[in-house]
């Protein structure tokens, strides 16, 4: 479903005009670039800096450090940048301290070419243009699964068996990893596998915390009994240490982020046994849950508030610029793009799937960065078996309550 | 020195002092009476690429208003040192009342972030600081004793574990104590343990902190030391080779008082400076098994999407209250002796 909804938007598309034409239209006006460091996003920001000359200034500081600037950046008036690249996680600071205006007009007058999934709407009012996804789903290596007799998981179930078939026939002793480094990367992991339960995390409508239920501990036992089967290395890994024990061929089964897909399936870093038998499918679903157990991530450009309707009109024109068909046509394989022209390739195939079989988007709330950052620090403890699953969420719930008090969600 | 001529003579200084110190910390602890606003919360629907839901988000002119009228944010009194992530106060008392021994009460006390980190702080620096100052002391003797040609080299590469970046240097350990890695591997070998990990358990965590705070800091005291060597008397030496102590002796006796205000400066600065123990705690990706103070306050301005300054203010303002505490036995004693001695 969503890969030929993305097919068909392409097939549509690309009959009509797009915005790439050389200086585009502009004549001024100051285009300013703050977005995260990877390749698909140099991608768009060179499109956007197609558009310099003729009076219009094109510049960009793409760091991975731009989630920790970009509140104070956008403050200022007139703002140090006049986009913000952002997920749907980072806008929400920028949403909760009012950094960024509407686009209803700019989309109406530019954005001929959008489709309208790629909208972010809040209240009515379009706020970002997301133009690629991400999400988590499982890796598996067809030829050591075939070795150890068992099919491709479809849950955290049968992820568990697989993985001990695969240590019973002796091929490897931690078949299986995801991100689990104790701060961000283990909070996500929680975070996605309550999401299987497809119970809710806050009261709604309240700053409320409701994790700390049976579904809490539910989610908590089965991470645990994961990392059975996983490197007692786990606390530590992040992306990159997944990514590389998955490029050696220490992992036959592991959870990680679509957006690694291409750099894995390349021919470098690699080997050809490792590649070709890579395959990404489905996040899986577990304690007969129906919801996959992963979050649904975009990645979009907000414009600033506190900036001149001028520099706000040539940032849209210059981000449509970068955004454009001809850019995913030479960048295809970097990213799961949502935009006209894209044709899904092998990389592309754990998301689709993922958002196809019903995922939930990560909850923009204002208050949901407080309960990762509590999940990702009080976790640890109970995955090194130092306290109970009860005892740890418990903790998360308190932690969150204090930092909540202090941004001003909770009385 | 007349007091008008003493006051001009510390005049840019002490402003400098006042500017660059004093202001800083009076507005961070300003700041740490402070927390944000509440937030009006109200329910809209958003959309997205993957459909629409009812959520909760900000009410962004009700929010201003409240902010335009007080723009540091709410005042909030000592309640933040007070709080689970400071001090802490209900939680240990609440744990105080429910432990079933002394033993629990402290699990219980270490289970909240503040004490944790508390506990490796000052774990690391009462470990490495005596250790920095053995080694360093060791080292200084041996290169003092080598042949001159050789000395020049011997003391650069002695200098090379203080010259790499804390970061850098804890990140290149932290891939050779992978099990993969050179030393991981050696030591599985070692020990004839396949699965021994060093970033596995908290103590060996700590242990692998613990060695690397010593290796790190241990050329500081080396070259304080070294070039105290060169300063010691060579007749109060000779004499006392001439009374027949041995080498052993002539260090105790004579080597070592006389370098004991240089252990006291280099004490100073390692209690100060293993206090705000922070780079290896990232590098080693220690956060699951060691936190500490900075770390924390790290972690308040870095960890999520939105920054707790509040939080930040108060664990800084504690972390200066902790220096001075650590600090205090040492002044005083400096003190006492520069009172002591004969103007």
């Amino acid at each position: 479903m969503f890969l030929k909804q993305i097919a068909l938007v392409g097939a549509v598309s690309a009959l009509m005009a797009s915005t790439a034409y050389a200086g585009c239209g502009l004549t001024s006006g100051s285009v300013r670039i703050l977005s995260n460091d990877f390749p698909a996003l140099h991608a768009v920001a060179a499109g956007a800096e197609a558009c310099a000359g003729d009076g219009v200034e094109v510049t960009k500081n793409q760091t991975t450090e731009h989630k920790d600037l970009q509140v104070a950046a956008l403050t200022s008036n007139p703002a140090q940048y006049t986009t913000a690249v952002v997920a749907n996680s980072s806008i929400v600071p920028l949403m909760n301290d009012g950094l960024i205006r509407p686009l209803d007009d700019l989309v109406a007058k530019h954005g001929q070419g959008l489709q309208k999934s790629q909208l972010v709407t809040i209240d009515g009012k379009v706020m970002a243009i997301a133009f690629m996804a991400n999400a988590q789903h499982l890796w598996v290596r067809d030829d050591i699964l075939a070795k150890a007799g068992v099919s491709a998981p479809t849950t955290y179930e049968e992820v568990l068996s697989a993985s001990q078939a695969i240590r019973d026939a002796g091929i490897m002793e931690y078949p299986f990893a995801m991100n689990t480094k104790s701060g961000w990367n283990l909070g996500e992991e929680f975070v996605n596998m309550y999401m299987g339960t497809g119970a809710e995390m806050f009261v709604p409508g309240t700053a409320q915390v409701a994790i700390n239920n049976d579904h809490g501990v539910a989610a908590l036992n089965m991470l645990k009994s994961l990392m059975e089967y996983s490197n007692p290395d786990f606390l530590t890994f992040d992306s990159n240490a997944t990514q590389a024990l998955w490029e050696g061929g220490e992992l036959a089964i592991a959870n990680m982020w679509g957006s690694r897909g291409g750099a894995v399936l390349d021919d470098e870093g690699s080997t050809e046994e490792v590649t070709s038998n890579t395959r990404l499918i489905a996040a899986p679903t577990w304690g007969n849950g129906s919801v996959p157990a992963s979050t649904l991530w975009w990645d979009g450009f907000t414009i600033s508030k506190n900036i001149s309707d001028e520099d706000a009109e040539a940032t849209f024109v210059a981000m449509m610029n970068g955004i454009s068909t001809e850019m995913v046509q030479a960048n295809n394989d970097k990213a799961v793009w949502l935009i006209d022209g894209y044709v899904p390739g092998r990389a592309a195939e754990g998301i689709a799937a993922t958002a196809t079989a019903g995922a939930a988007p990560y909850p923009m709330l204002p208050f949901m960065g407080a309960l990762h950052t509590a999940l990702g620090n009080e976790l640890s403890d109970f995955l090194q078996g130092k306290e109970s699953a009860e005892q740890a969420l418990a903790d998360v719930e308190a932690a969150y309550n204090a930092a909540a008090k202090e941004q001003g969600f909770l009385k | 020195m007349k007091h008008r001529t003493f006051l001009w003579f510390i005049l840019p200084s002490l402003s400098a002092m006042v500017l660059f110190i004093a202001l800083p910390i009076v507005s961070v602890f300003v700041q740490s009476l402070f927390v944000a606003h509440d937030q009006v919360l109200v329910v809209t629907e958003n959309c997205g690429p993957f459909g629409c839901k009812q959520t909760t988000t900000v009410d962004q002119e009700a929010t201003r208003a409240l902010k335009e009228a007080a723009p540091l944010g709410k005042f909030n009194g000592f309640e933040t040192y007070t709080n689970r992530g400071h001090l802490a106060l209900a939680e240990v008392s609440q744990a105080w009342r429910s432990a079933t021994g002394i033993g629990d009460f402290v699990s219980q006390v270490l289970n909240l972030p503040f004490y944790r980190a508390v506990a490796f702080t000052l774990s690391y620096t009462f470990v490495v600081t005596p250790f920095v100052i053995l080694l360093g002391l060791a080292v200084a003797l041996g290169v003092n004793s080598l042949p001159r040609a050789i000395k020049g080299p011997t003391i650069f590469v002695s200098l090379l574990p203080m010259i790499v970046t804390p970061l850098i240097g804890s990140l290149i350990l932290f891939w050779m104590i992978d099990s993969r890695g050179l030393i991981g591997a050696t030591l599985q070998i070692v020990f004839d343990d396949p699965d021994l990990s060093l970033k596995a358990s908290p103590t060996l965590t700590w242990i692998t902190l613990f060695v690397y705070g010593v290796w790190h800091s241990a050329p500081f005291s080396f070259i304080v030391f070294y070039a105290g060597l060169q300063t010691v008397p060579q007749d109060t030496l000779e004499a006392a080779m001439i009374d027949g102590a041995t080498r052993w002796q002539r260090l105790r006796y004579v080597v070592v008082p006389y370098m004991t205000p240089l252990v006291t400066f280099i004490t100073l600065m390692q209690l100060m400076d293993n206090f705000r123990v922070f780079e290896p705690i990232v590098g080693f990706s220690a956060q699951a098994s060691a936190t500490s103070l900075s770390y924390i306050i790290y972690n308040d301005l870095r960890g999520g999407d939105s920054q707790l300054f509040g939080s930040a203010a108060a664990t800084s303002m504690l972390t200066i209250l902790g220096v001075a505490v650590l600090l205090l036995p040492v002044l005083i004693r400096t003190w006492r002796e520069f009172n002591r001695k004969p103007v």
